[in-house]
């Protein structure tokens, strides 16, 4: 029998994809962007890496980003879904 | 000094979409590093970043009680120093565990002095178990059991000075912070773990369900409970206050009619006297702290 402890190592996503979660969806505009790096620390899922690359498999679409974006680069837009 | 680029704290934890708690976690962690033992109570940080049997932490992980963290916490801690270790426990504990179930074992751990690092991130109520009351609940909020109606305006008590309680303790760090201001969260969370004997941060992390307000919006509604006055960040060593963040400050209308809790104040009709009583709250923190900026 496989032992079973209450452990578990930390692995990306605890939760599985929350991206699916999402309606909308943080589009980054790389002209008005001057990577001052504000929404990289706002994100609560850490979910836009250092390069400003946004991780769609886990962005709920909160649109923290958006809003707090001081150059206004980043606009939310509506997913498609099939 | 604080890597920012450090991340503990996984992303696909099941937090709602702009959740305060859950980048209060981030932000913690890069501010108490890696050599940190997190222990929490029973919440909403419990709930969303640990279903079982997984976890977001990259950090080693405790779960304790709703009201005994900081006892946990004191035993990791004498363990550690019994063993000569270096690690830094942290505990992180909600509104609910910190002001009201677990007061007893927090007032215990720091009148034994132990090195532990209390943080509690403040969203104002029991959000988890679906939003009761709790003593960090600010005047008038309505909440299932503090509901608003013909009676009421909601929760009649005020906030519990939590920071001034554990100052009595002769607590040498007292702080608290909010997610607005990522870098002075970080820089007081490092601080505190760096100080020995018991420190207090308590961190200002609004909530988009509880609170009723877009998920979008929780970064500037942080900002405008600090440039309102009814949250004031402010640092306290050996129980004086030595530096408090000054603003030109806004009327409190401003944070309250953007919050559903709220809403009873100006809907169906405006509750132009209950509004003053909050007013004044603002007016007297403004004035205990210090915070208006002359122009």
């Amino acid at each position: 029998m496989r032992e079973r402890l209450a452990l578990s190592r930390p692995v990306g996503a605890s939760s599985g994809k929350t991206g699916s979660w999402r309606t909308f969806r943080p589009v980054v505009d790389s002209e008005a962007c001057n990577a001052c790096g504000l929404c990289i620390l706002y994100c609560p899922d850490a979910a836009i890496s250092e390069d400003l690359e946004v991780d769609l498999d886990f962005c709920k679409g909160c649109g923290i980003c958006a809003n707090e974006c001081p150059k206004k680069a980043i606009e939310m837009v509506r997913e498609e879904r099939d | 000094m604080v890597d920012k680029s450090l991340e503990l704290f996984d992303p696909g934890h099941r937090a709602c979409g702009g959740c305060g708690p859950a980048l209060a976690a981030r932000l913690i962690l890069k501010g108490a590093g890696r050599e940190t033992i997190v222990v929490s109570s029973t919440g909403c940080m419990e709930v969303f970043s640990t279903p079982y049997p997984e976890t977001a932490w990259r950090v080693p992980w405790i779960h304790s009680l709703f009201e005994n963290a900081s006892a946990v916490a004191s035993g990791v801690e004498a363990s550690l120093k019994k063993q000569g270790r270096s690690e830094k426990v942290v505990c992180i504990c909600g509104d609910g565990a910190t002001f009201d179930i677990g007061i007893l074992c927090i007032s215990g751990a720091f009148e034994r002095g132990h090195d532990i690092t209390y943080i509690c991130y403040d969203n104002e109520a029991y959000m988890n178990t679906g939003i009761q009351r709790s003593a960090a609940t600010p005047y008038d909020a309505s909440t299932t059991t503090s509901p608003a109606g013909a009676c009421s305006f909601g929760n009649k008590l005020p906030k519990k000075d939590m920071p001034g309680i554990l100052a009595a303790h002769g607590a040498p760090y007292v702080a608290t912070a909010s997610i607005a201001y990522p870098a002075d969260l970080m820089q007081k969370v490092e601080r505190a773990v760096n100080t020995p004997g018991p420190c207090y941060l308590q961190v200002h992390t609004p909530c988009c369900t509880g609170w009723g307000f877009d998920g979008s919006k929780t970064i500037g509604l942080s900002k405008l409970a600090i440039e309102t006055g009814l949250w004031v960040n402010f640092e306290m060593v050996d129980g004086e206050v030595t530096k408090a963040k000054k603003v030109v400050r806004k009327p409190v209308e401003d944070y309250l009619k953007m919050q559903k809790r709220f809403r009873h104040l100006f809907k169906p009709v405006l509750q132009k006297d209950e509004i003053a009583k909050i007013q004044a709250i603002a007016d007297s923190n403004a004035e205990k702290y210090g915070i208006d900026i002359r122009v």
